[in-house]
């Protein structure tokens, strides 16, 4: 029996009453292993105005490179104190942040590895299917073969890594622009 | 705590030292097949005059199924509570409206059972109000309903919500612009994949014509399958209306031979 997939619908202004209850902006309980990270960013439109009423949310593998669900079978730590999601609504500035620390590799297409990513899906009012995007973290040696960032024009690619704050080596930045000059790359996934 | 170089460095020794599982097995990751074309609505929709300065304006950049997409947060009962499914039994006293049983299934578009996963709703009151800063209309709140409620489907992909029939109410998309009836749906499913926020809609509801949400799913066979319908197995004597809502996520890849093996098994 094959089923049409339900049609994707946007989540409104309202968002905050039915998803405001998992809100999870620090991925990092006592223990975990890694460093802790914070990664902010603003959500603009194409107007450059900040979008106040998006939500962010973001998946992930631990400080090894596992993720926390049974298909991922590779022989590296779990942490039970690691879930890997996480959920931000943006405030009336347009920003979203989250504490977290950056993942291991995960295996690629045909045998490749990737670098380390975080995968972001977000949601408002005004769009009718979520967005699909990746954080990169910057000056890492592993991004310049992964086989995701080398599928982006490379004009293009700078917009999925995060840029690190010269003061605070760990704070990151990751903003997303929706439409217009230095438009974030989004995915078909 | 090791150091943010520590971490690094481990982590990028780590696979090197076991190899990675898709290694020398290129495809053995099953991704979940892309919807049908027609069911989803396109990022830019101009009735929604949302959509055109937050539509991305170039073309989204296709993404392989690797490990990262087929992974994707899972949600137990730790996070829920007794009365998260009812949303009449939230508050003190009773909410004013109709009250009204909102249940179905989870599928995957194999026709399989989602089980264990979350569903979040949200809605508006009887009187279509919200109680959102944002939310102006000159209607009442209701003290006794805050309009959001969260399950887990069992093992079968069953779900099921008590709650009130929402009101309709006006928005500023366009002139005497008015939402029909509706409760917001957030669902996960197994992967990064299979995540999907909808809309459930009530049959019969003449402001659908009207309404360019709606409007934007591409086919009439997709929109429709966004409207509940009235089901009496499921309503209540005395007590509540019953709706049916099912809901179909992304279904895995399946070889020709899995789907008739699976068509010859139903057969029996």
């Amino acid at each position: 029996m094959s089923l049409e997939t339900s049609a994707s619908q946007t989540v409104g202004p309202y968002l905050h009453i039915g998803l405001t209850w998992l809100v999870t902006e620090n991925l990092v309980a006592p223990g975990v292993d890694g460093q802790p990270i914070t990664i902010s960013g603003v959500v603009t439109d194409g107007d450059g105005a900040v979008v106040p009423d998006a939500l962010v949310e973001i998946w992930q593998a631990n400080t090894h490179g596992r993720y926390a669900h049974p298909e991922d079978t590779r022989d590296l730590p779990l942490e039970a104190a690691f879930k890997g999601f996480g959920r931000s609504p943006t405030d009336k500035d347009g920003r979203f942040r989250f504490t977290t620390v950056k993942p291991g590799r995960v295996p690629g297409p045909d045998g490749t590895l990737q670098a380390p990513h975080i995968n972001v899906t977000i949601f408002m009012r005004g769009m009718l299917r979520h967005l699909v995007s990746r954080i990169y973290f910057p000056d890492d040696p592993a991004n310049a073969k992964d086989p995701v960032l080398s599928s982006v024009p490379a004009a293009r690619r700078g917009t999925l890594v995060a840029t690190r704050t010269p003061s605070k080596p760990h704070a990151l930045t990751w903003n997303v622009r929706l439409q217009g000059d230095g438009e974030t790359v989004f995915f078909d996934t | 705590m090791s150091t943010l170089k520590q971490a690094q460095k481990r982590a990028a020794k780590a696979p090197a030292a076991r190899p990675a599982p898709s290694a020398g097995k290129p495809n053995t990751l099953m991704s979940y097949r892309p919807p049908d074309r027609g069911t989803q609505p396109d990022l830019l929709f101009p009735p929604y005059a949302s959509t055109v300065k937050r539509a991305p304006s170039q073309a989204l950049v296709r993404l392989p199924s690797t490990l990262s997409e087929v992974t994707g947060p899972l949600f137990g009962y730790d996070r829920i509570h007794a009365n998260d499914y009812d949303l009449t039994a939230q508050h003190n006293g009773d909410p004013i409206g109709e009250r009204i049983i909102v249940s179905g299934r989870v599928l995957d578009a194999n026709g399989r059972p989602v089980p264990h996963t979350l569903v979040e709703i949200w809605q508006a009151n009887a009187a279509g109000r919200y109680p959102h800063p944002r939310d102006q209309h000159d209607a009442p709140t209701d003290p006794n309903f805050t309009g959001c409620g969260r399950t887990l489907t069992d093992s079968e992909g069953r779900y099921r919500f008590v709650t009130i029939r929402p009101g309709e109410y006006p928005w500023r998309n366009h002139y005497n612009a008015w939402r029909p009836a509706h409760i917001h749906f957030s669902l996960f499913g197994p992967a990064f994949q299979t995540r999907l926020v909808t809309q459930m809609y009530f049959p019969g509801d003449p402001l659908l014509e009207y309404d360019p949400m709606y409007l934007s799913i591409p086919t009439e066979r997709a929109r429709k399958r966004l409207i509940s319908t009235f089901d009496w197995e499921t309503t209540i004597p005395e007590m509540a209306l019953g709706y049916r809502f099912d809901v179909v996520l992304r279904g895995r890849e399946e070889t020709p031979m899995e789907n008739d093996m699976r068509h010859l098994l139903k057969g029996l």
